[in-house]
């Protein structure tokens, strides 16, 4: 293992993250049988799988909200141990989850500093919090969202998941997991989410998106990875996969196409 | 690099239209602002504006009824008798903002009258401000007790302040014993609401405080507009001081009025308003301003969305339902001190159900995430109103309740109505 990380280091492809063996119980349920992924930075990874395949457990396991009954994750090269919510975001891991866990009532500025305000002596320091949220919507090409001051309750489904997203690569996160951001989106607002999807890839993001709409996979992905019954049955670069591979893989596990038939689709890398 | 450009160029409109609806977040003339505010009010947003419109019909219709309705003596006097409610009030909307409710707060003000009442007495000797403060300290504590069970027990809310409302009736009329009414024998708690200050002094402590808001407003929004942050124009923030100090010296006004009855000379303002003030300023404060005001809010807002961003809930939650003990704790003070005595008649369920009524007459949402203590103090001048209106006019009580029980409906129900109204425009 030491020898295949420096291999890997000295190559310089060593991904961002990378999760080996990892697997998961609840009770008598296997929701995840050794799982490998890799995440490299500035790449957009799309996590693809049919409802019940362990995606959300994958990520809840990533972001410390399950830990993991056995199994390795490496984050840029090094083993870390999540035990819990603070230590992935002390890594620089951010889940936005589908919900968004917004405050409907609080404006786009106090939602994107929310437990994390900016204070100076004892109060809240608006001013700097504010001109921070601009910046980072600025950074990101959100423009949609009219004024920073405006109740999030006001604002589109497109331009909510904006502010969700921007919230999680404002503090200086490396890795980003979006739970099916575009899912109840219409045309023109899943548009907008999936360009800042690629713009946060292109600033040397890892990101991970989840997502049952395989348009907007092969749309916005560079790489894809397909997990089916808790095990990861194939993975690698966008081009090498289609429509059809993809819900084959998901559905069956293999793919007719493989002369070998093997369920490790692709592991072109390392 | 043919591919960046060309997501460039299809990003083009959408920033167009951003371009666009940037030049129109802050409005530049007071028609622009008035046209805002209108639109704020049509998707819902309606602040303050049905309660001071509730206000004003009330007292067009009690004017009408018997003109000395208005008369500076009984409007004076009205903001007295609302005291109790605005401060009670103003700690309930801590409780309403999260989304939780507290039943027990009149009796918990009880309590803290009948602890400031005994330890003033000749046998305890305590001067006015430990009397004072070791009530406030009882009625924190219990506040804390209540909202303990409510966060780590997750109890209801609901049921526990219920059992606090019989509770500490009973606590209360322990404390009070066998004769059941005891008079305060000290002039500094009774000045609480019985004390005027001097006619000088009424208009001095409002030229400072117009003074206070003055400076800090145009200073930070000076600041703001400085670095090109989102601020209101120069003439709306002075349109704002003018408004705040036409209010005050109206209120001075009014309070300097003689309103002495026969020979007997009354004037100045009572002392009681700048108390309800300075709970009002300090409680605004601490919600606007600080970050455990903040979590209040997005608690109310999305408790789930407060947790995840790492706030501590329970005690957050326990805080607030202690600073709304507290703070009736100080209204029970004021009670008590407008009756220079508590006696066991001292009617806190009563009370309780009126407070309630007041946050929300004023626009605080039962369901969390929205309230002001400014939202207490505008109800209860409104529930005062119809009390005093009505007594004014000889209605009995059966009817008073009726028509406050109409009034705390059609509040309700603007708020919901118009709310909803919002929604259905998205």
């Amino acid at each position: 293992m030491t020898t295949s990380t420096a291999r890997s280091r000295s190559s310089g492809t060593e991904p961002l993250l990378r999760v080996r063996g990892v697997k998961k119980s609840f009770g008598r349920v296997d929701a995840l049988v050794g799982v490998d992924l890799d995440v490299p930075a500035a790449q957009v990874t799309a996590l693809v799988g049919d409802n019940g395949a362990g995606k959300s457990v994958l990520v809840k396991t990533i972001a410390g909200i399950h830990e993991a009954d056995a199994g390795e994750i490496y984050f840029e090269g090094e083993r870390v141990h999540i035990h819990g919510p603070r230590d992935s975001a002390r890594l620089g891991i951010e889940v936005v989850y589908q919900d968004l866990a917004l405050c409907d009532n609080l404006d786009v500025v106090q939602n994107m500093f929310l437990g994390r305000e900016a204070v100076s002596h004892g109060l809240l320091d608006e001013d700097a919090m504010e001109r921070a949220a601009r910046e980072t919507l600025e950074s990101l090409r959100v423009r949609t969202v009219r004024s920073v001051r405006l109740n999030v309750e006001n604002l589109s489904g497109g331009q909510r998941q904006s502010v969700a997203v921007a919230k999680a690569v404002m503090w200086n996160s490396k890795l980003v997991i979006l739970d099916e951001p575009t899912a109840a989106l219409g045309v023109a607002q899943t548009r907008q989410v999936l360009d800042l999807v690629r713009e946060l890839a292109d600033r040397g993001l890892g990101v991970v998106m989840i997502s049952h709409n395989l348009n907007d996979v092969f749309e916005v992905a560079d790489r894809v990875a397909v997990l089916r019954l808790g095990q990861m049955v194939g993975q690698g670069p966008a081009s090498e996969f289609d429509s059809q591979r993809v819900v084959e893989l998901m559905t069956t596990g293999r793919y007719s196409g493989d002369r070998n038939g093997s369920s490790s689709a692709v592991r072109e890398e390392g | 690099m043919s591919a960046q450009d060309e997501r460039k160029l299809e990003r083009e409109p959408a920033e167009a239209e951003a371009a666009m609806s940037a030049e129109f977040e802050q409005p530049r003339t007071f028609g622009e602002y008035v046209q805002r505010w209108w639109t704020q009010i049509r998707s819902g947003n309606s602040g303050v504006l049905p309660v001071v419109l509730g206000v004003i019909l009330i007292g067009i219709i009690f004017q009408t009824q018997n003109t000395k309705f208005l008369s500076a003596g009984n409007v004076i006097n009205l903001l007295v008798q609302g005291a109790v409610y605005m401060l009670i009030g103003m700690g309930e909307v801590f409780v309403l903002l999260l989304g939780e409710i507290d039943l027990s707060l009149g009796f918990v003000g009880g309590i803290g009258a009948v602890v400031v009442t005994e330890l003033v007495q000749p046998g305890w000797g305590w001067p006015w401000y430990a009397a004072i403060f070791a009530a406030l300290v009882v009625t924190a504590a219990i506040g804390a007790l209540q909202g303990t069970l409510v966060t780590r027990l997750r109890l209801p809310s609901f049921v526990v302040t219920l059992a606090g409302l019989l509770g500490w009736q009973g606590v209360m009329i322990l404390l009070l014993g066998e004769g059941g009414t005891i008079p305060i024998r000290n002039d500094v708690v009774n000045g609480i609401s019985n004390g005027t200050l001097s006619r000088g002094g009424s208009w001095l402590l409002m030229a400072l405080v117009v003074l206070v808001f003055a400076v800090v407003q145009i200073i930070q929004d000076g600041r703001r507009r400085a670095s090109g942050l989102s601020a209101p124009r120069r003439f709306m923030t002075y349109l704002q001081i003018l408004v705040v100090a036409i209010a005050g010296v109206g209120l001075v006004l009014i309070s300097n009025v003689d309103r002495g009855v026969g020979r007997f000379q009354l004037s100045g303002m009572p002392i009681v308003l700048p108390v309800v003030f300075g709970v009002l300023v300090l409680w605004s404060f601490i919600l606007g301003r600080t970050r455990f005001g903040r979590y209040i809010y997005a608690i109310g807002g999305s408790a789930e969305a407060a947790r995840r961003a790492g706030v501590n809930l329970a005690v957050i939650r326990t805080a607030a339902f202690t600073l709304g003990a507290l703070s009736a704790g100080i209204g029970g003070i004021v009670y008590a001190s407008r009756l220079r005595s508590i006696s066991t008649s001292f009617d806190g369920g009563t009370i309780v159900l009126y407070v309630v009524a007041t946050a929300v007459i004023g626009g605080t949402s039962l369901f969390g995430g929205r309230g002001h203590p400014l939202h207490a103090v505008l109800g209860g001048i409104v529930i005062a109103a119809i009390v005093n209106g009505m007594s004014l006019l000889g209605v009995s009580a059966a009817v008073q309740y009726i028509a406050t029980a109409i009034v705390l409906l059609a509040s309700i129900m603007v708020d919901v109505v118009v709310r909803r109204r919002g929604q259905t425009a998205h």
